[in-house]
């Protein structure tokens, strides 16, 4: 199966870099863009066929590794390999 | 007096941190590479020193945490040996959730690397007893994720309970309530972004970061 983590700030942690890149995109005249937020994909591939499981395992991947969920939120989405 | 420094892959002042804890303290200090699983007997202080461990792949700090000598690390502190972690190494404290918090990115977006003017908030613990009294300090910073996180809880209960340890004058990477540096609950676990090893005599601009050595080496 191949899995797709996507880890993002949580919301009201302050996301620089976002900030950065919006008020970049207003500056080339999309102003009408708003809330920007950057994170991070990671992609893999996990053995087995229960979506389920799979699913159980990667969020325990995410708490101890994969984000820090401190300041971060993460989404898990698992599906068969393409 | 005896300690010892970690050297994780992409560390680069952990010799700087020696010879400050050995000018410092006359301390003898060993040099533990992150694969070891046992540390040397008999240790006062371990510290975590700054560098880009791991070359602060997916988070500064998550991969370090993680390395086998951390066990050692986590234990020896909750057997209550003093441990630091400076820059760097309070990143890789605060992921080994062995400090509360995290750090982010510089909320200029900017590398600052200049001396900072640090408040001593709390000179009453195993790391500041040295400063006798004093309220400030210069150290060096050198960081792109120093900016010090906590939600308003954590906080408020780490003010409450006079767990953070230096605050900056004038901040410089957006830190909430100025927090430059941490401790445990407990008081042996310190966190710290501004840099004490680079700060142990006068040619370097500032020697109060001896007093950090001393402190912490002298209440051993």
């Amino acid at each position: 199966m191949k899995a797709i983590v996507h880890v993002f700030l949580k919301p009201g942690v302050l996301d620089v870099q976002g900030k950065a890149v919006e008020s970049a995109l207003h500056g080339l005249g999309w102003t009408g863009v708003e809330g920007v937020r950057i994170g991070r994909v990671i992609e893999f591939d996990i053995g087995g066929s229960d979506r389920a499981a799979a699913e159980a395992e990667i969020r325990a991947m995410c708490e101890k590794l994969l984000a820090n969920t401190v300041i971060e939120a993460y989404r898990v989405d698992v599906g068969p390999a393409p | 007096m005896k300690a010892a420094v970690v050297v994780f892959p992409g560390s680069n002042c952990d010799r700087d941190t020696k010879v400050a804890i050995e000018r410092a303290t006359g301390a003898q200090v060993h040099m533990v590479w992150h694969a070891e699983t046992e540390l040397p007997a008999g240790l006062d202080l371990i510290v975590l020193p700054g560098g880009f461990a791991y070359g602060d792949y997916l988070r500064c700090g998550a991969m370090a945490a993680l390395s086998p000598v951390m066990v050692e690390v986590r234990a020896s502190a909750e057997r209550g040996v003093a441990v630091a972690g400076i820059c760097n190494g309070f990143q890789v404290l605060c992921e080994a959730r062995m400090l509360p918090g995290a750090l982010l990115r510089n909320a200029g977006l900017k590398y600052v690397c200049k001396p900072v003017e640090l408040e001593v908030a709390n000179g009453n613990t195993r790391f500041t007893a040295a400063f006798g009294g004093r309220r400030r300090a210069v150290m060096t910073v050198g960081h792109g994720e120093g900016n010090y996180f906590a939600d308003p809880e954590t906080l408020d209960r780490l003010e409450g309970q006079g767990q953070v340890v230096f605050r900056y004058r004038d901040n410089p990477n957006g830190s909430a309530r100025d927090i430059a540096g941490i401790m445990s609950e407990r008081g042996n676990v310190l966190g710290m972004m501004p840099h004490p090893d680079r700060a142990f005599e006068p040619e370097l601009g500032s020697s109060d970061g001896a007093l950090l050595f001393q402190s912490v080496l002298a209440s051993a």
